[in-house]
C-alpha cells in the first residue's frame, strides 16, 4: 500500500479531526487493540487534536503533530503505524515469518501460508486464533522487533489447515515510503 | 508540579518500547543486513557501540542468526544484498547526477498591460514541497500562490504578481522549504505578451 508514496501527489488534503469523531476513533482504537486506555491516552492525549490526512485509494492516515500514528484502508480495521507498534508491540496480536520470507516482507509481497505454517513461523494456538479481516503485526524469525503490519485474509485456524496462498495482506512495512517519511 | 499525584489512576500505563534504529538505513538494528546498505551500517555501528556490533555481528551471532534457514538460501541473502547495495549506490548516484543537471525556472509572465504572474517550475527536483513552497510564497507575498499544471502537464507554482526578483532571493537564502537549490541551477525568463496579442 506505500510501496510508492509521495506526499506531493497521493496526499489528497488534510483536515483536523471534529470532536466527535475523535471519540468514535478512540473507541474504535480501544475495541480493536489490545491497549488500555491510559496507555492510549501516552501517545495519543485526549486534548491533542489528531489531524486526518486523506490520500488516495481511500487510505486515511492519522497525525498527531505531524507524525503518523495510525491509518485505516477505506474502513478497515485500524492498523498503527510501524512505528508506533515498534513502541507497543502488544496492540495487535503476533503472526511471524520464517527466515526466508523476510525479504519478500521487506519488498511488500503479500505474506504465503507456508512462510507463516512453517518451523521459523508462528501463528497464533487455535484457543486465541484471529479472525479474517483483522489487523495483525507481523514479526520476523530471529527479529525482536515487528517488520510488517497486516490484515488477515482467512481465519488463522484455516492458514494452518489449507497452508498455502495468501495468509496475511502485507499493508504497511520497513522501509516502505510511510515508513520513510517520518512526518506528513 | 499542581496536580495531585495522590490519586493515580489504578492502572497504569505501558511504557513504550525503545527501539534501536540505524541512522544509516532507519531500520531496527537487527534489519540492517535486509536493507541496501549494510556495509556502512555495520561501519556505523562499529564507530557507535563496539557491544551492540558484536550483538549483531559477531561469528556466533551470525552462527545463530541462521535459524531455520539453510545454508544456500542464506548465501543467496548475502548476494543479494551485496546486489542491493551496489543497485542502491548506482540509484544515488544517479540521483544526484539528476538533480545537479535539474533546472529551476522562474518565469515573469505578462497577464495585460499592468498585470503579471509568476511561475516557478522544477523545484520539485530538489526535493522541495511544491504545495508547502506554494503556501510560503503565498505568505511572504500576501498574495495568491498555488501549484498548478503547466502545458506540458508538469507542475508548477503561479505566484501573482511580479515577484520574480524576490523568489530569486528567497532561493539564495534557502529560505524556509527552499533550502539547499545551488543558484546556478536557476534561471530566471520574461514571458511577454506578443504584440497585438490583446
Ligand atoms: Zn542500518
Amino acid at each position: 500500500m506505500f510501496k510508492k508514496f509521495q506526499p506531493s501527489t497521493d496526499i489528497s488534503g488534510q483536515t483536523s479531526v471534529k470532536s466527535s469523531v475523535q471519540r468514535s476513533l478512540r473507541a474504535n482504537v480501544l475495541a480493536q487493540w489490545n491497549i488500555n486506555p491510559e496507555t492510549l491516552e501516552e501517545f495519543w492525549p485526549k486534548k491533542e487534536p489528531i489531524t486526518l490526512v486523506k490520500c488516495r485509494e481511500h487510505i486515511s492516515i492519522y497525525t498527531l503533530h505531524g507524525e503518523p500514528l495510525f491509518l485505516q484502508h477505506y474502513d478497515g480495521p485500524m492498523l498503527p503505524t510501524l512505528r508506533l507498534l515498534h513502541k507497543y508491540p502488544f496492540v495487535l496480536p503476533k503472526v511471524g515469518v520464517d527466515r526466508g520470507a523476510i525479504r519478500f516482507l521487506l519488498a511488500g509481497a503479500p505474506m504465503m501460508c507456508p512462510g507463516l505454517t512453517s518451523k521459523g513461523g508462528y501463528l497464533p494456538a487455535a484457543d486465541a486464533a484471529v479472525p479474517s479481516g483483522k489487523a495483525v503485526a507481523i514479526f520476523a524469525e530471529g527479529k525482536e522487533h515487528a517488520a510488517g503490519i497486516g490484515i488477515t485474509k482467512t481465519d488463522t485456524e484455516e492458514m494452518k489447515r489449507v497452508n498455502k496462498d495468501v495468509g496475511v495482506e502485507t499493508m504497511h512495512y520497513l522501509g516502505d515510503d510511510l515508513w520513510t517519511l517520518q512526518k506528513l | 508540579m499542581a496536580s495531585t499525584t495522590e490519586d493515580a489512576p489504578a492502572t497504569l500505563p505501558t511504557p513504550p518500547v525503545q527501539v534501536l534504529y540505524c541512522e544509516v538505513c532507519s531500520f531496527p538494528l537487527e534489519y540492517c543486513e535486509f536493507g541496501s546498505s549494510l556495509t556502512k551500517c555495520k561501519e556505523w555501528l562499529q564507530e557507535e557501540d563496539i557491544d551492540l556490533f558484536n550483538r549483531y555481528y559477531s561469528e556466533e551471532a551470525l552462527q545463530t542468526k541462521l535459524g531455520t534457514l539453510s545454508l544456500e538460501a542464506q548465501t543467496k541473502l548475502e548476494k543479494d544484498t551485496a546486489k542491493k547495495e551496489a543497485k542502491a549506490a548506482a540509484k544515488a548516484d544517479a540521483a544526484l547526477k539528476k538533480k545537479m543537471a535539474s533546472q529551476v525556472t522562474i518565469k515573469r509572465i505578462e497577464r495585460n498591460k499592468r498585470k503579471h504572474v509568476t511561475s516557478v517550475h522544477g523545484l520539485e527536483a530538489f526535493g522541495v514541497d511544491l504545495k508547502k513552497a506554494a503556501k510560503q510564497f503565498a505568505q511572504k507575498f500576501a498574495t495568491g500562490a498555488s501549484v498548478t499544471k503547466n502545458n506540458q502537464g508538469q507542475d508548477e507554482i503561479v505566484v501573482q504578481g511580479d515577484v520574480s526578483g524576490e523568489i530569486l532571493e528567497m532561493i539564495e537564502e534557502g529560505a524556509g522549504v527552499l533550502k539547499g537549490i545551488p543558484v546556478d541551477n536557476v534561471v530566471e525568463v520574461e514571458d511577454k505578451k506578443k504584440k497585438g496579442g490583446d
